[in-house]
């Protein structure tokens, strides 16, 4: 079912470029059919899933020797995944159908990227192949790029899609690593079965290492969240779908996978921890600069991910389980906030908090959604983020985690009350203040719908927890199976978890009131190096060093290529030869003195042509030598070969002497780039090694040969007496089937190049009679 | 194990190395017409020692050659002649069209290797 699912997106984003042809930018709608189906299907197996904490499994082998197999594994966190990324994808399907304008370019193009995302998003959450995994990771990247870079005809926009692809393309390579390497090292290629029996010993955590990098990437954390920001320049539907509430969280998806089994390897909570502190100040800090009301909630989404990061990255039941109705509030606040942005931009033509002025008043619904979700994104009561804080918060100070523990505790209390200043500086900058001048129009409640649908959703499981409290149990205990299920409520009694909310909201409040000192403080404070810096330093040092090296590498001289071929070949068999430093003990004879004089005719033959100056010279003796090797064939009892070898030869020098009736009878005397010494000191190196090769070879020949078996065969089954034609034509007749297409082909071309030769010289003919 | 085949096998190597590295392309196919000579030798001479001719029933003595290498070289020559006249057609081609034979330098590449920009493409990028 899973693959009819994937199949059901790949279809739809095929049909949707020449659906939009009639529908327009209708042909969205069309297109959320696809999530829908997939939400309705996560929905149908909810009561065997999550009431009964079972889990669909299909198993589609493939290539099971290697590891490569269809697996899909729908468990409840897999299902939590799916209902956040196909049921809020339905929504922006929606959305977008009324964002963009009736006019936009492509838009069957656009939809068909946007459904490939959601499919392949889809894939990820239920793949249980490591390979999978893999696979529809990077189909997310590529999706992304082609997403952020909709609007390609500016700068800007394809800029941010190249960052957003190389950093989260570099960072799917350390994925696809550290995934190998802990299959190997596990013995299977399945998530689940990894999982189960996670692997130890050094390789498991060089490869856990590898994919935590690769989660970092794509979940914008410290230091590689650069690209996150970037990546506003994509529409705000991409934004609000991929760069918040599903694409930015497969890492964390992918942290929260491994967390339980690896979480008490030594270096996993200090780095974990660590990264994703450091990500929600920075993220949190950098949100309070922003103007950009777009940029401001895309820092915010990065503070948020290394918050989530830390939560799942404890690895204990309890941290799991706060993080798990984290990851779904976050999905609902965040998700309603970009699309309430979006609204803005649509209506206003701004998303600046300094032109915007009392929008409260032109568009209420937006101001009331946004309130309640920013609400539930600083944490507030009767809201699922403030809920989901509370937990966080127990779930740190209930775990035996020594000095990680004061270290999370400390980051999750400062990048809350970062997130309710910039929360605050949100609604304030977007809706306060005194109404504008400039003529807003009525508030498009279809933009706001979608919006509210979510916010209203934070609201109700905030109220009654009891909506999401089974779903978030079930998924807690697929993650981390030793979670045993905890209901969530409001009100918890007075506890050290209210405390440290009630300071985090304090501070928050604080500093949103004295934001004029903490703005010019932060305009004074010295410049961090940035990590957008750090990218842009990165990217044009690798130009350089490339175009330096493919400056001296690949000067243009093919000689000087064909050179370096040449003493690469020469150089590392050669070392190996000499190396290995075992001669042969064959019986070495100097040869008859009919061979020796061939040879001596031979080898003269072949040495003048080095030093011939006219081409027909040259040719001559080339046929000498090649007449001499058919008379060594003969004496080394290969008469076919004799034969072959003298009807060719002979073919040869016709072809040549045709080629060179037309070429000018010396040679030329252009200066060549590398020195004549060189030019004969790599052939000599040339002549050696293959001498040395073919001493190696006459001693190697130990085993019995192959061809005894043909000897055998030949007569009885092949039907002839002379081995060497019974070989060709009928034991390994289909090389020799292979070497007809070879001459065939060369004869092809041939044919084409001396027919078009002539017609050049027509036409250079007929084109001279029209200039006299 | 002849010594003075190997001692030939290297010379016709050498040689065709050096005609190989040269700019004519005349001088090149000829490289490479060697270099086809040398490797048939080479195949023969590692396929074991020489001896009567493998024909079934015609043997006198003991001591006959090996036909698979034979088989081998008999295909490699055929194919050898095969690419050098599709390259004498080319250097008929070139001569034809431009008048001359030779391997030029590759333009790219020598824009590159002098520190300019390699395209007008790369420039629009890097603004």
């Amino acid at each position: 079912m899973p693959a009819a699912l994937l199949g059901l997106h790949a279809v739809v984003a095929l049909a949707a470029p020449i659906a939009a042809r009639r529908l327009g930018r209708r042909v969205l709608l069309l297109c959320a059919v696809a999530p829908a189906t997939a939400t309705v299907w996560a929905l149908l197996h909810a009561s065997a899933v999550v009431g009964r904490g079972e889990a669909v499994d299909v198993h589609v082998a493939w290539v099971p020797t290697a590891g490569l197999n269809g697996d899909f594994r729908l468990d409840a966190f897999a299902l939590l995944m799916v209902l956040l990324v196909s049921g809020i994808g339905t929504l922006i399907f929606g959305y977008a159908a009324a964002y963009f304008p009736a006019t936009k370019r492509d838009v069957g193009g656009f939809a068909a990227w946007l459904t490939i995302f959601a499919g392949a998003m889809l894939g990820l959450v239920l793949a249980d192949n490591v390979i999978l995994v893999f696979v529809f990771w990077e189909l997310t990247s590529i999706t992304s790029f082609m997403l952020i870079g909709t609007n390609h005809r500016e700068a800007a926009s394809r800029s941010a899609a190249t960052q957003a692809l190389l950093t989260t393309g570099a960072g799917g390579l350390a994925l696809l690593g550290g995934l190998v390497v802990l299959a190997e090292a596990a013995g299977t290629y399945s998530l689940s079965g990894l999982l189960t029996a996670p692997p130890g010993g050094e390789a498991a955590a060089w490869g856990i290492a590898l994919v935590l990098v690769g989660a970092f990437t794509k979940s914008a954390q410290v230091p590689f969240h650069a690209w996150l920001p970037a990546a506003m320049a994509a529409p705000t539907p991409v934004s609000a779908y991929l760069h918040s509430a599903t694409m930015v969280k497969a890492g964390v998806y992918v942290i929260a996978r491994f967390a339980p089994a690896f979480a008490l390897l030594p270096a996993w909570r200090p780095l974990v921890v660590g990264v994703g502190v450091a990500t929600m100040i920075v993220g949190g800090y950098r949100a309070l600069r922003q103007h950009d009301a777009k940029l401001l909630l895309a820092y915010g989404t990065v503070s948020q991910l290394g918050f989530m990061v830390v939560m799942f990255g404890l690895g204990t039941p309890d941290a799991t389980f706060a993080a798990t109705t984290l990851i779904v509030a976050h999905g609902l606040f965040k998700g309603a906030l970009f699309m309430v942005v979006g609204a803005v931009d649509v209506q206003t033509g701004t998303r600046d908090i300094r032109e915007l002025s009392g929008l409260r008043h032109r568009m209420p619904v937006a101001f009331s959604v946004s309130c309640v979700a920013a609400a539930s994104m600083a944490g507030l009561p009767p809201l699922l983020g403030f809920i989901a804080k509370e937990a966080a918060y127990e779930g740190v100070l209930a775990g035996e985690l020594g000095l990680t523990g004061p270290l999370a505790v400390t980051g999750i209390v400062v990048g809350s009350a970062l997130t309710v200043a910039y929360s605050l500086r949100f609604v304030r900058g977007v809706f306060a203040g005194p109404r504008a001048a400039a003529v807003v129009p009525r508030e498009r409640l279809i933009l706001v719908a979608p919006a509210a649908l979510l916010s209203a959703a934070s609201l109700l499981m905030g109220v009654a927890p009891l909506l999401v409290d089974a779903l978030v149990n079930a998924a807690a205990t697929a993650a981390h199976p030793e979670w045993e299920t905890y209901h969530l409520s409001l009100w918890h009694g007075l506890t050290v978890a209210l405390g440290l909310s009630a300071v985090a909201v304090a501070g928050g409040a604080a500093l949103h009131a004295s934001r004029a000192r903490v703005e010019r403080w932060q305009a004074a404070a010295p410049r961090a190096p940035s990590a957008s810096g750090g990218y842009d330093a990165t990217w044009r040092g690798v130009l350089a060093v490339a175009r330096r090296t493919t400056g001296v590498v690949q000067n243009g001289s093919l000689p000087l290529y064909l050179m370096v071929i040449l003493l690469t070949a020469v150089t590392l068999p050669g070392a190996v030869l000499v190396a290995d430093g075992e001669w042969p003990t064959a019986t070495y004879t100097i040869g008859s003195w009919l061979q020796i004089g061939i040879c001596l005719l031979a080898a003269a033959a072949a040495t003048t042509i080095a030093f011939a100056s006219r081409r027909f010279t040259a040719v001559l003796l080339l046929g000498a030598v090649g007449y001499s090797v058919a008379a060594l064939f003969v004496l080394h009892g290969a008469p076919d070969l004799a034969l072959t070898q003298m009807l060719i030869e002979t073919l040869s020098l016709v072809i040549f002497v045709l080629v060179l009736r037309h070429l000018p009878s010396r040679f030329g005397h252009r200066p060549q780039r590398i020195d004549r010494v060189v030019r004969f000191s790599t052939a000599a190196l040339v002549g050696l090694a293959v001498f040395a090769f073919s001493l190696v070879t006459a001693g190697a020949r130990t085993a019995a040969p192959v061809s005894q078996e043909y000897v055998a065969r030949a007569l009885p089954e092949g039907h002839g007496r002379n081995i060497v034609n019974v070989i060709l034509v009928d034991f390994r007749a289909l090389d020799t089937l292979g070497e007809i297409v070879v001459l065939v082909t060369a004869a092809l071309g041939i044919s084409s190049l001396v027919v078009a030769g002539r017609l050049s010289r027509h036409e250079r003919r007929a084109s001279a009679g029209d200039s006299t | 194990m002849t010594l003075v085949l190997a001692g030939t096998v290297a010379v016709l190597y050498a040689v065709g190395t050096y005609l190989l590295l040269q700019r004519t392309l005349t001088r090149i196919v000829i490289g490479l017409a060697l270099l086809g000579h040398g490797a048939n030798l080479l195949l023969l001479l590692a396929g074991g020692p020489p001896g009567e001719p493998p024909l079934v029933g015609e043997a006198t003595s003991g001591v006959v050659s090996d036909p698979l290498p034979q088989a081998m070289a008999l295909t490699a020559i055929v194919i050898t002649f095969g690419v050098l006249a599709f390259l004498l057609a080319l250097a008929y081609r070139s001569w034809a069209v431009s008048r001359n034979d030779e391997v030029e330098d590759d333009v790219e590449d020598r824009r590159v290797a002098a520190g300019k920009r390699a395209s007008v493409h790369d420039e629009e990028v890097g603004q």
